[in-house]
């Protein structure tokens, strides 16, 4: 199904006022509803390679596949939609490659990269992370943020150690427990998410949510919805205007309509031949 | 690395540098932080370090622990605070990594993998009665989010502060049935027009205030000139027209 009249995506990238250069990876498809963000690390380009290999993978991968099977189809074994099972296995496959690039070539050793990516399908979403890349849902007044990183500051937070005021004073910012590429498995993050008309999803790198409060952001995100290349450039601007201190890269992606996945007797039919 | 510097009367008595995951305050001499005073409890508080942060807790001592004058049970360490035990002056010094010289290194996003850091017997839970010394102010503009339209009607609410960092600003409608109303630009962003027929924004910057083009075929006027997409910074005594409507931009004193 083509979801280019029904997403409307807008993304930003900027390397900041503080590094030279921008290690931070975006990539989206329209028509499949695919939008993928990473945020690598590591020495001189390396977490530039990492991320970089990461939406490169992910976004030819998941391409291939889903000109096989459909994101909605179930699959049989474990009862998921495809999209789940294919998000999980892509990202694996974007590890191996990633960690063996960085086992092989030293210059390479050590890089990795956090990952957002969500695929749209039949009026709703699936979302996968790791790391503390970000994804955020702006529906009517409601601004929230939907993943929950995976970083010592979180745990610090969900143990009951700081409270999320105190995290913002916190030292130990960017230290992720989770990345792309750094072990040989990883597990992503994986949940299913309903969409509805007019929401607008924010992907961020840690470089926007580090810089400007989820306030502003929401803010931002409510007064300029109309306009949404306006608005990734909008916030990656207050983070600069903030200090810019880390890499920024923002994806926008508005929900127009409803697209649920025709399931009528006759596309069945369809399928069937297919 | 984060230090204490011991002090009495004003007199610099010893540093420590904070290495240990646990370091320990008190009378007795087990204690990684000796201080034979009659005031302090044998055993008196304890500082968990956990890399970059610090938190400090006081074990039920008899008299106490007081940090920058206010006593608590649990404290989040923030440079400069000043821990005080009796007559004793314990000050936290952790400069922030972006004052150091190598900033950018430190802002680097790291993998923190299993084993790397021991797992810490964190505080205990019944000191959540913990006071943040400095709790990030809730800003005001949450709640706020929808913005006075010119046509709308509504009269503008200026109850925000600026940034004092930043001169203030304030719109004064010339035309329309709102003409002669004063909407003050207190938000990093304020949009004017009527959604769906043309809308434009001003933002709040360091460097000033600018306008951008939203949405609408039109583009906004600015002293007689039509912008293009791009945003345009805006001048004292500027007029707008926008959506058949104009207004005044300028500088409050």
């Amino acid at each position: 199904m083509d979801l280019s009249g029904v997403l409307e995506i807008a993304s930003c990238t900027d390397a900041g006022m503080v590094r030279s250069h921008n290690e931070d990876s975006i990539a989206s498809d329209q028509e499949r509803g695919l939008v993928v963000l990473a945020d690598g690390m590591g020495g001189y380009n390396a977490g530039e390679v990492a991320s970089g290999m990461a939406t490169t993978v992910l976004v030819t991968e998941i391409q291939q596949s889903l000109r096989q099977k459909k994101p909605f189809d179930i699959d049989e074994q474990s009862g998921l939609p495809f999209a789940q099972t294919l998000l999980r296995e892509q990202i694996a496959k974007a590890n191996t490659s990633i960690y063996q690039a960085a086992q092989s070539q030293p210059q390479y050793a050590g890089m990795g990269t956090t990952l957002v990516v969500a695929l749209f399908y039949d009026n709703r979403m699936t979302v996968a992370h790791i790391g503390d890349s970000r994804l955020y849902r702006l529906r009517g007044d409601d601004f929230r943020q939907v993943t929950k990183d995976h970083s010592l500051l979180q745990e610090q937070i969900d143990s009951g150690m700081i409270t999320p005021q105190q995290a913002r004073l916190s030292q130990n910012k960017n230290l992720v427990t989770r990345a792309l590429g750094i072990d040989p498995v990883v597990e992503a993050e994986i949940h299913d998410y309903e969409t509805l008309p007019d929401d607008v999803y924010l992907l961020c790198s840690d470089g926007l949510c580090d810089m400007v409060s989820d306030e502003d952001i929401g803010m931002t995100l409510q007064t300029l919805s109309a306009n949404l290349r306006l608005c990734a450039q909008q916030l990656v601007q207050m983070a600069n205007d903030n200090g810019g201190r880390d890499n920024i890269s923002v994806i926008l992606v508005r929900v127009r309509k409803g697209y649920s996945a025709p399931r009528g007797p006759l596309s069945r039919l369809f399928g069937w031949f297919k | 690395m984060a230090k204490l510097i011991l002090s009495m009367d004003g007199l610099v008595l010893k540093e420590i540098t904070l290495t240990k995951e646990r370091t320990t305050i008190g009378r007795k001499p087990h204690n990684d932080i000796q201080i034979d005073n009659l005031a302090v409890s044998g055993e008196h508080a304890v500082i968990v370090t956990i890399l970059q942060d610090s938190f400090l807790e006081d074990l039920g001592s008899t008299n106490g622990t007081v940090v920058n004058g206010q006593p608590i049970k649990k404290h989040f360490l923030q440079n400069n605070d000043i821990i005080e035990l009796g007559k004793y002056k314990l000050k936290y010094v952790n400069e922030a990594p972006a004052a150091q010289a190598k900033a950018a290194d430190f802002e680097k996003t790291m993998v923190l993998r299993p084993g790397a850091v021991k797992p810490v017997p964190g505080p205990s839970q019944a000191a959540s009665a913990s006071v943040p010394s400095a709790a990030a102010s809730e800003s005001g503009g949450a709640k706020s989010f929808g913005d006075t339209l010119v046509g709308g009607g509504s009269a503008p609410g200026a109850s925000q502060k600026p940034s004092p960092a930043q001169s203030a600003a304030a719109l004064q409608l010339l035309s329309g049935p709102n003409a002669g109303k004063e909407l003050e630009l207190t938000k990093p962003l304020t949009t004017l027009g009527k959604p769906g027929v043309q809308v434009a924004v001003i933002t709040r910057r360091p460097q000033g205030y600018f306008i951008t083009h939203v949405e609408g075929a039109s583009f906004p006027v600015v002293n007689g000139k039509a912008l293009d997409a791009q945003a345009h910074s805006l001048s004292d005594h500027d007029v707008i027209e926008l959506a058949g409507v104009k207004m005044e931009f300028f500088l409050k004193a």
